[in-house]
């Protein structure tokens, strides 16, 4: 009878926090504009204006290029997918979601990755010169973030002797004093520095631009339109909101559930939106002061995450 | 203080000392170099204070003030001075470009930890087990040394091979006696005096701090 409620207390958590994710993936993305926008005195759009964009697009006509292959009707479909998996499975309401055993950081981050690769494909498959421009930068800057993030991903995994993410934020649960050890502040750091990169923030994208020289992530997906484009904005939302939530629940895990109870999951999914629009509205504030760096210069940012994922290991050995 | 604070303090301001040397590496404009040294003067500062709080030792904790004083205020104000005239002077083209420095910067860490294997378990204090990050900063300092060329950035890598000389001083031994700490403060400030007058005088003949454009003798 106990394993029956816990499996349906499960997925109910797990359910509430793809709704979370979905939901307020577009919301963070709009309050993050108007931060932007008000900072910089302009009035700016709504906060839920990129739900109403969403909404439109998808009632648009689908429209596809003639020379494409069933790898850019995929991709979108595919990388919101994988990011409904990651969030299902991740701790981010309550240590306890659906499928646990498999709520480990390799397998997130390699989740997450197919959702990209196969974005800078459908770049490249319809064959217009913006589009592989697009692919090869983002696939450049993807490169670059990955030893940052695999050897953040050790650093973190020390203190719980596993590199299961409920298993981490558990132990951190745990142990409140291994809350500030410098081995996680250099992880931490670095797993910022790579979050951002990934989803293509300033300092190395610039989400609002459409430049042809600076941008990356819109040259890639600039053949998209209608509810393909949808999928895409969606997609690209809730993975910022996931990233955002992995990371907020492993600098401060205090309000995640650690059942599945209803008073656990309410305050667990409070306490996770508060924390992320903390750090989104952070963000945001620290994207009105600085401008993109150079292409040339992101492997000088991203060198820098991968020193200071090894000081953290470093560390982490040292404590021992 | 707690055991598990003592831990957490020390090894964060230790840690704080090794990435601001590598910060300037990473770092192309001379003044936020600067900058970074004060910072990591302040770091070491608080290493002695924390480890003479621990051992009830007023001592060290004098040390630490003085510390405070000397690296992380006079030093750097007077570094910053010869900066100050020329905001724009940067480590435009270092010998190894910045990403394979802060590569190399990880390398040389995990080269003080194997190197000091031997030494951490002769000191088996909490301080003890901190002393590879002492000689890792050290060897970042080396490093910043051998392939900047301004004689600012050369002088910052100097004062970080002390800073890390002075970190596993502190860690090694919870702290130098007053007065050997006294005559090392003393000399390393000596030192940048005379570096920053040759420093001036370089620029005012060259018009630059760039070391490689000293290639003819004159009279």
């Amino acid at each position: 009878m106990s394993t029956i409620s816990h499996v349906i207390g499960t997925g109910i958590s797990s359910a509430v926090q793809v709704a979370v994710v979905a939901v307020g993936g577009p919301v963070l993305v709009g309050v993050m504009r108007k931060v932007r926008c008000r900072l910089e005195g302009r009035v700016g759009p709504p906060v839920l204006q990129p739900l109403v964009d969403i909404r439109k697009l998808f009632r648009k006509q689908r429209f596809r290029p003639d020379q494409a292959t069933w790898i850019f009707t995929l991709a979108p479909v595919m990388l919101v997918a994988t990011v409904v998996v990651a969030a299902a499975i991740t701790p981010l309401v309550t240590t306890h979601p659906a499928l646990r055993a498999s709520s480990d950081l390799f397998v997130l981050v390699y989740l997450l990755l197919v959702g990209s690769t196969l974005l800078a494909l459908a770049g490249l498959d319809a064959g217009t010169a913006f589009g592989g421009m697009g692919s090869s930068r983002a696939v450049t800057i993807g490169a670059l973030a990955e030893p940052a993030l695999l050897v953040t991903i050790l650093a973190l995994s020390t203190t719980a002797h596993s590199s299961n993410l409920p298993a981490i934020v558990s132990a951190i649960l745990a142990h409140p004093e291994s809350v500030a050890t410098p081995q996680r502040l250099f992880a931490l750091g670095a797993l910022l520095i790579v979050i951002v990169a990934e989803s293509g923030r300033l300092p190395v994208d610039n989400p609002a631009t459409h430049l042809e020289l600076t941008m990356v992530h819109e040259a890639m997906i600039l053949e998209y339109a209608g509810p393909d484009l949808a999928l895409v904005t969606v997609g690209e939302a809730m993975r910022l909101t996931l990233l955002l939530g992995i990371f907020v629940n492993l600098v401060a895990p205090w309000g995640v559930a650690t059942s599945t109870s209803v008073s656990g999951v309410v305050v667990g999914l409070a306490s996770v939106v508060a924390k992320v629009a903390v750090v989104g509205v952070f963000l945001a504030v620290f994207e009105v002061f600085i401008a993109k760096v150079r292409l040339f210069r992101v492997p000088e940012l991203l060198a820098g995450a991968f020193v200071l994922a090894l000081l953290g290991v470093v560390s982490g050995l040292v404590a021992k | 203080m707690s055991a598990s604070t003592y831990t957490n303090v020390l090894g964060l301001a230790a840690a704080a000392v090794l990435l601001c040397a590598v910060v300037t590496l990473w770092r192309r404009s001379l003044g936020a170099i600067v900058r970074t040294l004060a910072v990591q003067g302040a770091a070491l500062a608080c290493v002695a204070t924390v480890i003479g709080l621990h051992e009830h030792d007023v001592g060290l904790i004098v040390v630490g003030l003085l510390v405070l004083g000397a690296k992380a205020v006079v030093v750097p104000l007077l570094i910053g001075r010869v900066v100050r005239h020329d905001p724009n002077s940067r480590e435009t083209d270092p010998l190894v470009n910045v990403p394979a420095s802060l590569v190399a910067a990880g390398a040389l860490t995990f080269l003080a930890f194997a190197a000091t294997r031997s030494v951490t378990s002769l000191v088996p204090t909490t301080a003890g087990r901190l002393i590879p990050i002492g000689l890792a900063a050290m060897l970042v300092g080396f490093f910043a040394l051998v392939t900047r060329r301004k004689a600012v950035s050369q002088i910052v890598g100097i004062l970080l091979v002390d800073n890390g000389v002075a970190l596993v001083a502190f860690l090694a031994t919870a702290g130098v006696p007053l007065l050997v700490e006294l005559g090392a403060s003393l000399d390393v400030l000596l030192a940048v005096i005379v570096l920053r007058v040759l420093a001036i005088q370089m620029r005012s003949r060259l018009g630059s701090f760039d070391l490689d454009q000293l290639t003819e003798l004159h009279d």
